[in-house]
């Protein structure tokens, strides 16, 4: 993959060093199948994390606690200064604050592309319409797609409708984005675009969570990688590290395997 | 990685676009289509042969006895002189009884302006190009129910004479139990299918009860119930409608079914749909209400199409507890002695089955047209 990896950091992607997710001594089970254990995770505003590891070692799982597509059982999620229970005040709020981009992009197919984009401010934030579907086109534009606005999903390409997913997310100007493999389900071709995307938005000052397996956008835009198998975090450092020096014997062997064609 | 070139092959490069070509036609003309449909093949042949034989051997009788052969005009008289085709002047001396039952002779042009504003109604709602649906659906769905109930029973004060709903019959009795069935029956159902999925347990098996009880007895108990068991329950005195039960009877007995359909729908989408909408942060209502129904029902129209056309016929059972629909009303007429002709009953038997199809077709077509139009490009 092609990535303008020489391009010089922004300012704005600074990391401040005010924390907006903090997870504490989280556990999650599946029945009696514990696939979260003792999660300990802060991240701060402008980070940009990439988490790794093979397939069920709970990466997905993980970042789907934090906006609650799943629950856990022990320990605590604090999301920008918001405590994840079961109150569900709490999880519309942080709701409110997280976007979320998934594999099978999850584009609404009965509604048009710019529908899509303004259905959740105007019935989440009560924005005007009109006001809704200027913001919409402004996100659009940005991902590149404006002409597409009246279209359908199920009429773009993959490649095409992950980004109207995350024109989608942003319409609701989250403080955080989560990506949950987002280009895992794209044909080769389409993978630049929407990884391009992602990287201006990196530059763009957001603070990001991404699984993924491009590990060229790990390299190029995250300021930390996490590397989790079985569902804990084995290894957690800043990129260079992690792929030139990984301490861990199983962070060894995936790296091997993933980067070995 | 390193190939092995030794076969010699020395792969193939296409330069410049080929042109587009014309589609191959298979079926041009007549003689190809009927060759290639009807004809390919012993078994098909003989089919083709068959049928057409069996269409010649009964369609020109069955015309004749309908069209060619009937009775048009004059009374009965001129029916028992022609017994080997329909009756039809039984049929247009006695319609207006078939409309309206035994509905207050004087009374009946309040029939007429609720067939009015139904039909009109029914038109805006159906075609494309008609400005204010939601208001004209709220018209329908909410006022013009409450109107037509005041309409046809009466009240004093607005200076209409009561008409008792036992008077009520024909057509209209069949519309009225047709469509206040059709009109509770999807709500009721939609709710019973988001009970029955429901995470509370509670609710989920009050619904489940409900919708097995209602699906697990025939409609004629349910009538029967009704009418003879239900008023033991009530303390003496109270009185409840006849046709009021009859309506609730058939209403709850098709949202059962109604729910089961729906049911199928939401559980044909997919996981994603739920996420994505939670992510944005939509609540339960605002996800269902947007997100899942509307996807849930188009996938189900045939099936809500199906339950509502069940629903419209199975209405003719109301005959057992006394109601005249009409079919009842044409059965009573056919006993009239006036009428005893041999032609007399298959000619009423035969208007209801025409009725009822034209209905029941009707909305099929509608159905299918609604399908094509909410289809939003490639399925996923």
């Amino acid at each position: 993959m092609e990535l303008d990896q020489n391009q010089a950091a922004p300012a704005s992607m600074q990391v401040s060093d005010e924390s907006v997710i903090k997870i504490t001594d989280m556990n999650k089970w599946y029945g009696q199948f514990h696939v979260l254990k003792e999660i300990n995770l802060n991240v701060n505003r402008g980070e940009r994390i990439v988490i790794c590891g093979p397939s069920g070692s709970g990466k997905s799982t993980l970042i789907r606690c934090i906006n609650r597509l799943e629950e856990h059982q022990q320990g605590s999620i604090n999301v920008d200064g918001i405590e994840l229970n079961n109150d569900l005040k709490n999880i519309d709020a942080i709701r409110r604050e997280v976007g979320m981009v998934f594999q099978h992009f999850n584009l609404f197919p009965h509604l048009t592309v710019l529908e899509n984009c303004t259905l959740a401010p105007i019935w989440v934030k009560k924005m005007p319409k009109k006001e809704a579907e200027e913001v919409a086109m402004k996100y659009l534009e940005r991902v590149r797609i404006p002409e597409q606005a009246l279209k359908f999903p199920g009429q773009l390409s993959g490649g095409q409708q992950q980004r109207v997913a995350i024109a989608r997310s942003l319409c609701m100007n989250p403080k955080i984005m989560l990506f949950d493999e987002p280009t895992s389900a794209l044909d080769p071709e389409m993978i630049k675009e929407v990884l391009d995307v992602m990287i201006e938005l990196a530059h763009e000052g957001m603070t990001m969570i991404c699984v993924t397996h491009e590990m060229g956008f790990a390299k190029t835009v995250a300021n930390r990688v996490i590397f989790m198998d079985g569902g804990q975090i084995i290894e957690e450092n800043e990129p260079n590290e992690f792929f030139n020096n990984p301490q861990s014997e199983r962070t060894q062997l995936f790296l091997s395997q993933i980067l070995a064609h | 990685m390193a190939m092995d070139n030794s076969t010699g092959y020395s792969g193939v490069v296409n330069s410049g676009d080929l042109p587009d070509k014309p589609a191959p036609i298979k079926t041009d003309g007549v003689g190809p289509w009927i060759r290639d449909n009807l004809f390919n093949g012993a078994f098909n042949s003989i089919l083709t042969i068959s049928s057409l034989l069996l269409v010649l051997y009964t369609l020109p009788s069955a015309l004749n006895w309908l069209i060619f052969n009937a009775v048009w005009t004059g009374g009965s008289d001129a029916c028992r002189a022609n017994p080997d085709g329909a009756c039809w002047t039984f049929v247009t001396s006695r319609w207006e009884q078939f409309l309206y039952g035994f509905y207050e002779k004087s009374e009946r042009w309040r029939i007429d302006i609720l067939l009015v504003i139904l039909a009109v109604g029914i038109a805006w709602l159906a075609w494309e190009r008609t400005p204010g649906k939601k208001l004209m659906a709220f018209f329908m769905l909410v006022i013009y129910p409450i109107f037509a109930f005041f309409m046809m029973y009466g009240n004093e004060a607005m200076g209409l004479p009561i008409v008792e709903t036992p008077q009520w019959g024909g057509f209209t009795l069949t519309l009225v139990i047709a469509l206040s069935g059709i009109v509770a029956s999807l709500p009721i159902g939609i709710v019973l299918a988001l009970g029955r999925r429901s995470e509370m347990r509670i609710i989920s098996l009050l619904c489940t009860i409900f919708i097995e009880f209602w699906r697990g007895i025939p409609l004629v108990a349910v009538l029967f119930m009704a009418t003879i068991m239900f008023p033991l329950f009530l303390p003496a005195g109270v009185t409840f409608d006849q046709l009021l039960r009859a309506v609730i009877g058939v209403a709850l007995f098709a949202s059962a079914y109604m729910a089961e359909v729906v049911r199928g729908g939401l559980q044909a989408i997919p996981k994603g749909q739920y996420e994505g909408a939670m992510a944005l942060g939509l609540p339960f209502w605002k996800m269902m209400r947007l997100i899942i129904l509307p996807q849930a029902l188009k996938i189900v129209i045939p099936g809500i199409v199906n339950t509502f056309i069940g629903l419209f016929k199975d209405t003719t059972l109301v005959l057992i507890i006394a109601l005249f629909d009409l079919l009842g009303i044409v059965q009573a007429s056919i006993a009239d002695p006036n009428w005893s002709i041999k032609s007399v009953p298959y000619t009423g038997y035969a208007f209801v089955a025409i009725v009822f199809w034209i209905c029941c077709y009707s909305m099929a077509l509608y159905s299918r047209y609604i399908e094509d139009k909410l289809h939003t490009g490639h399925k996923r």
